[in-house]
């Protein structure tokens, strides 16, 4: 059955972080906004019953509450001559599903990127020249600055309540946070959390190398928190069920414990779940948007016609959206032309397992997904690449994130994987591992994007997206020297023996790396080379807005959650103070 | 039309109060979600083999035996309760594969980086490999079957499909051994309620509390040993005065 609804002054495809934020805010103004949210509806008091949240085989190994391939999922190779295959059951990354997206299930690790990351191609080619940049690097500038992003950073934060502490207040360094950091305009809304004994071994080996160690910003609270929403926060128990769970303590940031409530009793609010969007309508120009067909539970497929469009699904699957919606010139590698789909990137890594003794107790079960202490002195451009040969850097944290015993058993290298000797080693590796990890920036390149797959189609006949990716040599080249900075820092902290890894070709889709997927529809400042203007709003067709990581035109050495966060706050105040004034314009004349 | 406000929340509560009984219109009407409409985990029951014959039953447990032997520091898998973990496994939603993307084509030759690609569901993957397994142990041993082997002779079949050195007729041996290995591992800990696990004494073997979710005395006092016996969501059998 076929049938149209009355007009909405706002459609929001994805019930997640940026889509309550931008719902609430643009119900605040007065508008008549109805979110729809492919996935059920999620609360805390019910979903994540404090009596069967922690359960790590139904959600960290049977992926309960992501979403799920036979729904949708996406087809992947590394090169291009060779035959993408469907992903068929997740691996490298985690998709969310439902109300509340991967806001529900994330971390917390909740950060801003640094000034040059903005400007990342002028300042690179400034600094080291053009024949610095890797091969076939497809790296651009965002089209802002972090000083205009800075208000909007310190708006995500207070939402989230992250705890933190600041390195740079004003200008000014602050004894304690992170001194490479931004200025802020003000301190952390709340104060770090504690860190265990890892952490405490870590900042000691840190800080005889001088580096500068600080308490990672975090969305598990440290204290009780109200705010500017009304929405009160608990302290985090250090449970250890923070990624790929949801928090039953009302202490991990998330639009359950955030945005929703107080989104929920706005009169000119509703959200329809179980409601998957399968395409933006256009007017027969294709230059404005007459709102969006979904298909519901029943199957019906229903149109929602709506005067402005907020893409605000999961980074991939924004790119999917407007790909079959036909917004925007698909991306070609083969001309370089065209630009939905490109400058798609990920996570890279480095890391250094470090195996103690047994006077060493890390008690890894208490533990939170943000808990751990960082140093950024090896990100971005906060060291000198010139004689190292590559660009990018990465954060490298001591963190504990759980001690879940399906999918944490470190053993030593060469132990069986199963018989007496196993489980022998098995007892006694447990409580004494740490990592030093290092979570690395990816740049973009020609030939890393994302367009429709010719031959996999999902369950209603829609043609899968497909994910073209592989670690190129400047990421192993990083990812190699910031393992080398791990097991340094590892070796002074008195590890017994030190096992390194690091990204390498090919990108395997079945490990778990990150969720960081980003670009597809990146931001910039010419329609030719982006997707999207300053603002985030489509260059091609005005009322439409695309909100999430799909908007970077390559990862940084950090989470992408901040930044994201950040974005959605400053497209608040766009569309509410200046698109709205002459609603279906653009922001920025080209 | 499922399309909800809070004035639509308002009046679905009083319709809730005069008719109790019709929770699917409501729902359709309110608040995007029914009481209780959140699933609580499907629990195993004791009881005989839901998926596996007699016969595949106690092969699985033998191998799950020589994965993780009694010794000193814990019961075997198959009193911990392994085997019945995977058969009460592969009944549910794991068992078919039913969450997972099994459209077509499936290709002959996919990289190891794209993952699996195998049309076969977890249980069709048991059923098949099995019956492989069965047929080898017939051919190279006399006739017997993988229980009846010594243990010694076992390991060194179980060795034998880990390392890709033993072919079975019609399924792959390591798919076979990677599979029953992961299942196993799922099995010893996970939490007790899916039958496996028995009595926490995975969580035991390495130290792992289980559902306690409050560990702020933990991270505020580093480096001491943590001596407080596990949680599992159904408890604790010494809670319970009728625990047998």
């Amino acid at each position: 059955m076929n049938r149209r609804l009355p007009k909405k002054d706002v459609v929001i495809v994805g019930l997640g972080w940026t889509g309550s934020i931008l719902a609430h805010e643009l119900c605040l103004a007065g508008l008549d906004v109805v979110a729809l949210e492919r996935g059920p509806w999620r609360d805390t008091a019910t979903d994540f019953n404090i009596g069967t949240a922690p359960d790590e085989l139904r959600y960290a190994v049977r992926q309960d509450i992501f979403l799920r391939p036979a729904q949708e999922t996406l087809t992947i190779r590394n090169k291009l001559d060779q035959e993408a295959l469907p992903i068929r059951k997740w691996g490298s990354f985690l998709p969310g599903n439902g109300v509340g997206g991967a806001g529900v299930h994330w971390n917390g690790q909740t950060w801003r990127f640094l000034p040059e990351d903005f400007t990342l191609k002028s300042h690179l080619t400034q600094r080291y020249g053009e024949g610095f940049l890797p091969e076939n690097h497809m790296i651009q500038d965002w089209g802002i600055t972090y000083q205009e992003l800075e208000p909007y950073y310190d708006r995500f934060e207070k939402i989230a309540g992250i705890s933190g502490k600041a390195g740079n207040l004003n200008g000014q360094t602050q004894e304690g946070g992170n001194p490479f950091e931004g200025p802020r305009s003000a301190e952390y809304p709340t104060p770090p959390m504690m860190q265990g004994y890892s952490q405490q071994l870590f900042t000691d080996s840190a800080k005889r190398r001088n580096l500068h160690p600080f308490p990672r910003p975090s969305g598990n609270l440290s204290t009780a928190y109200t705010n500017p929403f009304g929405m009160r926060m608990a302290p985090c128990s250090y449970c250890g069920f923070c990624e790929w769970f949801g928090c039953a303590n009302y202490s991990k940031s998330s639009p359950q414990t955030c945005v929703l409530p107080a989104l929920m009793r706005m009169p000119n609010f509703s959200v329809r779940t179980l409601a998957e969007v399968t395409k933006i309508n256009l007017t027969p120009d294709g230059k404005h948007a007459t709102g969006v067909t979904y298909v519901d539970a029943q199957g019906d497929e229903i149109e929602q016609p709506a005067d402005l469009v907020l893409v605000c699904a999961f980074a991939l699957f924004n790119v999917r959206l407007l790909l079959l919606s036909g917004i925007g010139q698909p991306y070609d590698p083969a001309t370089g032309e065209g630009v939905v789909g490109k400058n798609y990137a990920y996570q890279s890594s480095g890391s250094a397992t470090a195996y103690f003794g047994e006077d060493v107790r890390i008690n890894p079960f208490a533990a939170a997904g943000s808990l751990g202490v960082a140093l950024d002195d090896y990100n971005g451009d906060n060291f000198d690449h010139a004689p190292h040969g590559f660009v990018g850097g990465a954060s490298i944290t001591c963190a504990h994130t759980n001690g879940r015993p399906i999918n944490f058993r470190p053993v030593p290298p060469g132990t069986p994987r199963w018989g007496s000797a196993w489980k022998k080693a098995t007892k006694e590796t447990y409580n004494h591992v740490a990592t030093v990890g290092a979570q690395g920036s990816v740049m973009s390149y020609r030939d890393s994007y994302l367009d429709l797959d010719p031959t996999y189609k999902d369950r209603l006949g829609r043609p899968l997206m497909r994910m073209t990716f592989d670690f190129k040599p400047n990421e192993e080249k990083m990812t190699a020297f910031m393992a080398d900075r791990c097991e340094e820092l590892a070796r002074d902290m008195g590890a017994r023996q030190i096992v390194k890894s690091h990204s390498r070709s090919p990108y395997n889709i079945v490990p778990y790396q990150t969720t960081h997927n980003t670009g597809g529809a990146v931001m910039g400042s010419d329609p030719k080379t982006s997707v999207l203007n300053r603002y985030c709003q489509s260059w091609d067709v005005p009322n439409v807005f695309v909100s999430g990581a799909s908007a970077f035109p390559q990862n940084a050495g950090y989470n992408p959650t901040g930044t994201v966060g950040a974005l959605c706050c400053m497209m608040v105040d766009a569309i509410r103070d200046q698109y709205l004034r002459n609603p279906g314009q653009p922001l920025v004349r080209t | 039309m499922p399309f909800f406000t809070r004035r639509h929340l308002l009046a679905a509560t009083a319709l809730v109060t005069l008719t109790p009984h019709v929770p699917t219109a409501q729902a359709a009407l309110g608040m995007p979600w029914s009481p209780n409409e959140a699933y609580p985990p499907t629990g195993a029951r004791p009881g005989p083999w839901l998926y596996f014959t007699a016969d595949e039953a106690a092969t699985v447990e033998a191998i799950v035996d020589r994965l993780i032997p009694a010794d000193e520091l814990s019961p075997g898998g198959r009193d911990a309760g392994c085997a019945v973990f995977i058969d009460r496994q592969l009944t549910g939603p794991f068992g078919s594969h039913e969450w997972l993307y099994m459209q077509g084509p499936f290709s002959a030759n996919p990289l190891p980086s794209q993952g699996i690609q195998s049309p076969y569901t977890p249980r069709q993957q048991y059923r098949l490999g099995l019956a492989a397994l069965a047929e080898y142990c017939r051919g190279q041993f006399g006739g017997k079957t993988f229980p009846q082997l010594a243990p010694a002779d076992q390991d060194r079949v179980l060795t034998g499909l880990e390392k890709g050195d033993i072919h079975l007729s019609g399924y792959n041996g390591v798919e076979l051994f990677s599979a029953i290995l992961a299942n196993t591992m799922e099995g010893f800990f996970a939490d007790p309620i899916y039958g496996g696990n028995k009595d926490m004494c995975g969580w035991k073997l390495v130290g792992f509390p289980g559902t306690r979710y409050d560990y702020r005395d933990v991270i505020a006092n580093p480096n001491r040993p943590y001596t407080l016996p596990p949680i599992s969501i159904q408890g604790r059998p010494d809670w319970n005065r009728n625990a047998g």
